[in-house]
């Protein structure tokens, strides 16, 4: 897929300044300048090394946190530090709330929509379904898997319609083969909602395995220094892990980031 | 039952039994103690009198009004609190020391400042009781893991909202924590200021009964707020408990 | 956030800075009838620490207060390693003492009376109900949250059951046991101060109820503020150790 068209999203010169409070010498620059356009229905993943600010690029999309300089926009509108509606995000620890149930916490978000309860239900239910949680809808949090419990918060994002999804690293704390299958649950979301997904990852087999295009950022400040696309159709799933094409995807992301990660590690003190 | 459960059963049961004994026998005088089956009668005696309910009353109901302030306010004062960095910083030694303070002996104060009537001795109780509540409320505010709140922004919740909806649910054990003591100190409040200086209520009637030597009275009243304390100390303590088991954490 | 030893101990000027304000103010506004102003209540400390009659008092409650500390913390903490260390004792046990925890201790006095009479035992015991619950609470939940891996090293090294409670259990438990002895150090003190109140014709608790009795407001405001004083010091000075140990674990 070749991105076409108005940019959904479009971060131009960001920077993102953190300055600990009462000590203006003491800040430090966790982004940018950076520059970056997401379009409608790709699916955008971003590696980079750890520290990087892929966390903070994320909050600014989200409206979680303002941008020290530059433009953020969603749909043409800016976002500084507001949540916009459409946008919705899944976190890497795990957000489920503990005191609900599962459908309770599937439909936490739907009562500031106006729904009618009949159409409330529908898309609990097929939210449920789409994520393989139907046989668990009244248990709480806690009965289920790590892995379950992302697909609460993933679905719980679904059910809002958002037409961006964001997720920061939601596999992170999950083991390997279930990272596989929920990548494979993902993508089928992804094709069936037609959202915009951006993906935060530091695993860059899951970023060649899932995304149109690859963000790889450098150290500390972050910017965006390479943008690879993979050229996947869009009817793919794990299984093309076996395939030449992944090697070499991988391989390339590896070629930029390596120094970078070199340099992020020697930054905590490690020489490289 | 739970095996634990029968054991336990059989060692308090052992131990009234015992008691039971060493009183018939007369090891434990009739002017200490009387026998366990005679405190029951005599309490089941006494509130079908009913010459004591009104005392009764005025106690439980005094507490659950201290009982009651204490959790809206100690519960509002720790989610200010939490806001307030540089005040809860100063107020940390107090809170820490707060309950080696005899409280009680700002009674006379108190009855000077509001009269001698219900007033006081619910302040006690309160005085008591609000602290406990704040301790606990900030502590459970404190382990609100921060995704929870992130996830109440992206939904747009309002500080009220955000309030109900994940601050308070979140913290719902802790506040049970902080109503378990707060229930504890707010019956030690009141009563122990009946002790100290007042015409009427549980306390009062206890130290007449005390010095009376009318153990027929004072057992049974005894016997009464320990019931009523662990009873609901056990309700409250089931409930925290649900809502632990259903996070995973018990 | 990490508060620093030095940030702690403005915040307790401050605190007391404003407490003493506080009171001034209420001095105020309520007048001679129920208050002392600060300055007038210190200078009655003054008068109270060089007169005769107090100080057999204070001996009396000092020494009251150490021997209930002194059984709380031995019962406590037995009790806390027996329930800790064993499964069944805790299941048996544990619930009883949490609903004992519940009760308040102070309708508790006249029984006390008549068991012990009026006298040193009487508040001993008194001290001791207040603070040993919480002492064996805290003691249970500490060694039984030790990490298992420790015993399992223990093992593996041959210790004996001895060297394993000295080596292994009190220090792993320790920082969780001290925050217990704190709490039971502040309960055992109100707890001898309320046993002399209600159960007793020396000590300072004797002094301050019949203080309360004949409305003697220099002596109430003057006993309240050195135990104040006294209590807020030692759990200052108990917290900062407390701290200290949690640090290094």
């Amino acid at each position: 897929m070749s991105p076409a068209g108005r940019p959904q999203v479009s971060l131009r010169q960001v920077e993102k300044v953190f300055t600990p409070p009462g000590r203006k010498g003491a800040s430090v620059q966790a982004l940018g300048p950076l520059d970056l356009e997401l379009f409608n229905g790709e699916f955008f993943a971003v590696v980079g090394p750890s520290g990087c600010g892929k966390t903070t690029l994320l909050e600014l999309v989200a409206g979680l946190s303002v941008a020290t300089s530059g433009d953020v926009e969603f749909e043409g509108r800016p976002i500084a530090g507001k949540i916009l509606q459409g946008v919705g995000v899944v976190f890497q620890e795990d957000a489920s709330f503990p005191w609900l149930t599962v459908t309770d916490n599937i439909g936490f978000g739907l009562g500031k929509l106006r729904l009618s309860a009949e159409e409330r239900r529908d898309r609990v239910e097929s939210a449920l379904a789409m994520m393989g949680l139907t046989a668990f809808a009244h248990s709480y949090p806690a009965q289920l898997s790590g892995g379950m419990r992302q697909r609460v918060c993933i679905a719980r994002t679904l059910v809002m319609q958002p037409r961006l999804i964001l997720l920061d690293e939601p596999f992170g704390a999950l083991d390997q083969q279930t990272r596989l299958l929920m990548g494979d649950e993902l993508l089928n979301l992804w094709r069936k909602t037609g959202a915009t997904v951006f993906l935060i990852t530091h695993a860059l087999d899951e970023a060649a395995m899932l995304a149109d295009r690859i963000g790889v950022m450098s150290a500390r400040p972050g910017c965006i220094i390479d943008v690879v696309e993979t050229g996947w159709p869009k009817d793919r799933d794990s299984r093309i892990v076996q395939e030449d094409r992944f090697g070499t995807i991988t391989a390339r992301l590896w070629r930029s980031l390596r120094a970078e990660s070199m340099r992020a590690i020697g930054y905590q003190g490690v020489k490289a | 039952m739970k095996p634990a459960a029968i054991w336990r059963t059989a060692f308090l049961g052992a131990l009234v039994a015992l008691l039971e004994v060493l009183c018939l026998t007369g090891r434990i005088d009739k002017l200490t103690m009387q026998p366990p089956h005679q405190i029951i009668i005599d309490l089941l005696r006494m509130l079908s009198a009913g010459t004591l309910n009104l005392a009764i009353l005025k106690t439980l109901a005094n507490s659950f009004l201290a009982f009651g302030l204490a959790m809206v306010t100690g519960t509002a004062a720790a989610l200010v609190l939490h806001r307030l960095r540089a005040v809860r910083d100063a107020l940390d030694p107090l809170f820490a020391t707060y309950y080696a303070i005899p409280v009680f002996a700002f009674y006379p104060l108190l009855i000077i400042l509001f009269g001698l009537g219900d007033t006081p001795e619910i302040f006690i109780g309160f005085m008591l009781a609000v602290v406990a509540v704040i301790v606990s409320v900030l502590s459970g505010i404190d382990r609100i893991p921060r995704v929870l709140l992130k996830t109440a922004r992206v939904h747009q919740l309002s500080t009220w909202e955000t309030a109900r909806r994940v601050t308070l649910p979140c913290i719902a054990p802790y506040i049970l924590t902080g109503a378990k003591l707060a229930l504890a100190y707010a019956l030690i409040g009141v009563i122990g200021a009946e002790f100290i200086m007042s015409s009427s209520g549980m306390g009062y009637e206890i130290s007449f009964a005390y010095m009376n030597f009318d153990n027929a009275t004072m057992y049974p009243l005894i016997l009464l707020i320990v019931l009523a304390s662990v009873g609901i100390n056990m309700v409250l303590g089931r409930w925290e408990r649900l809502l632990m088991v259903r996070r995973g954490l018990a | 956030m990490k508060t620093s030893s030095l940030d702690r101990l403005r915040n307790g000027l401050v605190l007391l800075l404003v407490l003493t304000g506080l009171w001034q103010v209420l001095y105020w506004c309520v007048g001679d009838v129920a208050l002392r102003s600060p300055l007038e209540t210190f200078g009655y400390t003054a008068y109270l620490l060089g007169s005769a009659r107090f100080w057999p008092n204070l001996v009396e409650t000092a020494q009251a207060f150490g021997l209930a500390l002194v059984i709380s913390v031995v019962m406590g903490l037995a009790i806390g390693f027996t329930l800790g260390l064993s499964r069944i004792a805790n299941a048996v046990f544990e619930p009883v003492l949490v609903s004992s925890y519940a009760i308040p201790k102070i309708t508790l006095y006249p029984i006390l009376l008549l068991m012990f009479g009026l006298g040193m035992s009487a508040k001993v015991a008194f001290g001791v109900i207040h603070g040993v619950i919480p002492i064996a609470l805290f003691t249970t939940d500490a060694v039984r949250h030790i990490r298992p891996v420790f015993l399992k090293t223990g093992r593996t090294m041959g210790l004996s059951p001895l060297e394993m409670a000295w080596r292994i259990l009190l220090p792993a438990a320790m920082p969780e046991i001290f925050a217990g002895l704190r709490v039971g150090f502040s309960l055992t003190l109100i707890g001898t101060l309320l046993g002399e109140m209600f159960a007793s014709q020396r000590g300072i608790g004797y002094l301050l109820m019949n203080a309360i009795g004949l409305h003697n407001v220099d002596l109430i405001m003057s006993l309240t503020f050195m135990l104040t004083l006294f209590a807020g010091a030692a759990s200052v000075i108990l917290l900062a150790i407390n701290r200290r140990m949690q640090q290094r674990t």
